[in-house]
């Protein structure tokens, strides 16, 4: 079984032309799509696939296309979330930049099925070479006949238009982008109405992430079935795993669902100057950390979900031994401080308090009660707030206070002796 | 005035307005623009892309103030923006700020005198794979030491 779905042609020279990726088997799914299957079928497809979205959330990708209303006055929209904001988190890039055509042709066919004839990619505003690379590949697959009017003599419009970011974190969150391709503040919106019925200028829009449409093409190649026979019966498909911190190798690795963390450390050839594995966030800053207990956690949305965690974006951050739990959880509530939005209280206040104690313990200066004070803190903030950002900002400081505790009380008696990090 | 800054924007904005639904997306774009162009965005600038769009400068003010991204004084030849996210601190990112303010004699959110550099810690980039990872300008450089600092560095000041 191959290991490489979505990353199989990411490393060949030139594959972002469309000459190397047609080459490569590209834009023969597109075709198929549009000639065999009727835009439900597809849907069906991807149900059937068991394709649960890449972007954080774990939805069945399927199922939310199945939400977008079949007739619509106003016209549809597919937006590609390419905001790739979240603390350990390159796996997008590795896409927009190795294979760009793969999630171009997954946007055309995702078009098709839901019934969109425009397309935005939401690309971070820092990702500048990537955005450049996509505008390219967009060209390219226009002239080919791939993208504009009348696709492959379809009758159909299919369009992709790139949309820069331009540095704020919130507008990775669905509603918060949708704001701001609009030209406001990237500010939350409330829910319901889902975007998949009031959306983008009020009309259907779908937003899915990179990895999630970069998928689809592969699933119209080879089919429902053989996507569901890889991974694990309720994670399937593979899944790219971002590696960073203490470890040899750093960097992407794509693999199926399910494989055991201890396995993905060996890939990326293990921990750093043979120190010893001390603990992991297992997908992105915003899911709670777990220690040297789970090294034989199957990575995927259910077995991490039940370790307590969650699987995310498949940012996986490696702590060694000598690393402070402390000045990491400390580092990200202040991401989240700055990053909040402002929208609602629990989050703007709670997430200001949460970085205050955080300064005073880091400057020596914590207090007896300051470990049960960001407890107390992170559960008046959780499941209070407008968006997710809120609960994300708790995820470091509840996980950390529950495995180490001991290393907070050291660093309240001035005590803590781990190098710095 | 014919040949004012502000008549040859408009120019090019209208382009860019052609590309999208409503007037207010195109804020953005309009934004990136003026800031490519000019390296920060003046509240000059601000006030034409509100004629152009037909909204308050007010309202762009605010959205422009929401961003991260924008400059709003002159900035530096070289923006030097450093990670200091988790994945790029546990590979050194803070010795690399401390080097980048002994070698510019600034501090951290300070310009040089001669405007030529800035220095700035930014959140994730994105990149951690290749931790710690500096973007200079528009352009990433990853797996970052003093060394490689030190050579970028001296390169630029020849410029
Ligand atoms: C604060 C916050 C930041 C997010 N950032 C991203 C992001 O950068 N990229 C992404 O695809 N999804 C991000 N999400 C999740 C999106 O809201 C959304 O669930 C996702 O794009 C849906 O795509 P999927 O179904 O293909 O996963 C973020 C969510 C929150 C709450
Ligand atoms: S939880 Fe935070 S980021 Fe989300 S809407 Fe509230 S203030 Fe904004
Ligand atoms: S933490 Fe520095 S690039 Fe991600």
């Amino acid at each position: 079984m191959s290991e490489k779905i979505v990353l199989k042609y990411a490393d060949v020279p030139e594959q972002k032309n469309i000459g190397t990726y047609m080459k490569n088997g590209g834009y023969k799914a597109l075709p198929r799509a549009l000639s065999e299957y009727k835009p439900d079928e597809i849907i069906q497809l991807v149900d059937k696939s068991g394709l649960r979205g890449r972007g954080g959330a774990g939805f069945p990708t399927g199922k939310k296309w199945g939400f977008i209303p079949k007739t619509s006055p106003k016209p549809k929209y597919l937006v590609c979330n390419a905001d790739e904001g979240e603390p350990g988190t390159f796996k997008d890039r590795a896409i927009i930049e190795g294979d760009p055509h793969l999630l171009i042709e997954g946007m055309a066919i995702s078009s098709y099925a839901i019934g969109a004839h425009k397309a935005y990619i939401y690309i971070r505003g820092e990702f500048a070479m990537g955005a450049d690379i996509l505008v390219s590949a967009i060209n390219q697959a226009r002239e080919a006949g791939f993208l504009g009017k009348n696709v492959l003599g379809s009758g159909l419009d299919i369009d992709i238009d790139v949309f820069r970011g331009a540095g704020a974190y919130i507008c990775g969150e669905e509603t918060a982008l949708l704001d701001s391709l609009e030209g406001r503040r990237g500010m939350p919106r409330l829910k319901p109405p889902f975007p998949v019925v009031v959306g983008l200028y009020a009309s259907p829009t779908m937003i899915n992430n990179v990895e999630t449409l970069a998928n689809i093409p592969r699933i119209i190649d080879n089919g429902a079935e053989w996507f569901a026979g890889i991974g694990t019966p309720h994670s399937t498909g593979t899944k790219i795993f971002c590696i960073s911190g203490d470890v040899n190798k750093p960097g992407v690795y794509e693999t199926p669902m399910g494989i055991s963390f201890k396995e993905l450390l060996k890939m990326a050839d293990g921990i750093k100057d043979g120190k010893k594995l001390k603990a992991f966030f297992p997908g992105g800053s915003s899911t709670p950390i777990l220690t040297d207990a789970h090294l034989n956690i199957e990575m995927d949305f259910e077995s991490l979900k039940k370790a307590g965690s969650m699987l995310g974006s498949g940012a996986v951050i490696v702590l060694n031994e000598d690393r402070c739990m402390v000045k990491t959880a400390a580092r990200l509530v202040k991401f989240y401080r700055d990053e909040s939005c402002g929208k609602c209280s629990p989050c703007r206040e709670g997430t200001d308090w949460l970085a205050k104690v955080y300064k005073r313990i880091m400057d020596n200066k914590g207090r007896d009660g300051d470990i049960d004070l960001l407890l107390s803190i992170s559960h008046d903030i959780y499941g209070t707030t407008f968006c997710p950002l809120g609960d994300a900002a708790t995820m470091p400081v509840v996980s950390s206070i529950k495995y180490f505790r001991k290393e907070y009380e050291e660093h309240i008696n001035g005590k803590c002796n781990h190098t710095d990090n | 005035m014919e040949n004012s800054i502000n008549t040859l924007l408009e120019k090019d904005f209208q382009g860019i307005l052609k590309r999208y639904n409503t007037p207010r997306s195109a804020i953005l774009p309009m934004l990136q623009f003026v800031q490519k162009k000019y390296g920060y965005i003046s509240k000059e600038n601000v006030e034409t892309v509100a004629d152009v769009l037909g909204l308050s400068s007010t309202e762009i003010g605010s959205v422009l103030s929401f961003y991260g991204m924008f400059n709003t004084s002159p900035s530096a030849q070289y923006m030097i923006y450093v990670c200091s996210n988790v994945s790029c601190g546990l590979h050194g990112a803070e010795k690399i700020i401390t080097f980048l303010e002994n070698r510019l004699n600034i501090k951290e959110g300070q310009i040089t005198v001669d405007g030529k550099f800035a220095l700035r810690t930014v959140e994730c980039l994105g990149a951690c794979g290749g931790a710690p990872v500096v973007q200079i300008n528009n352009t990433y450089y990853e797996n970052m030491t003093n060394e490689k600092m030190e050579k970028i560095i001296s390169e630029m000041e020849k410029q």
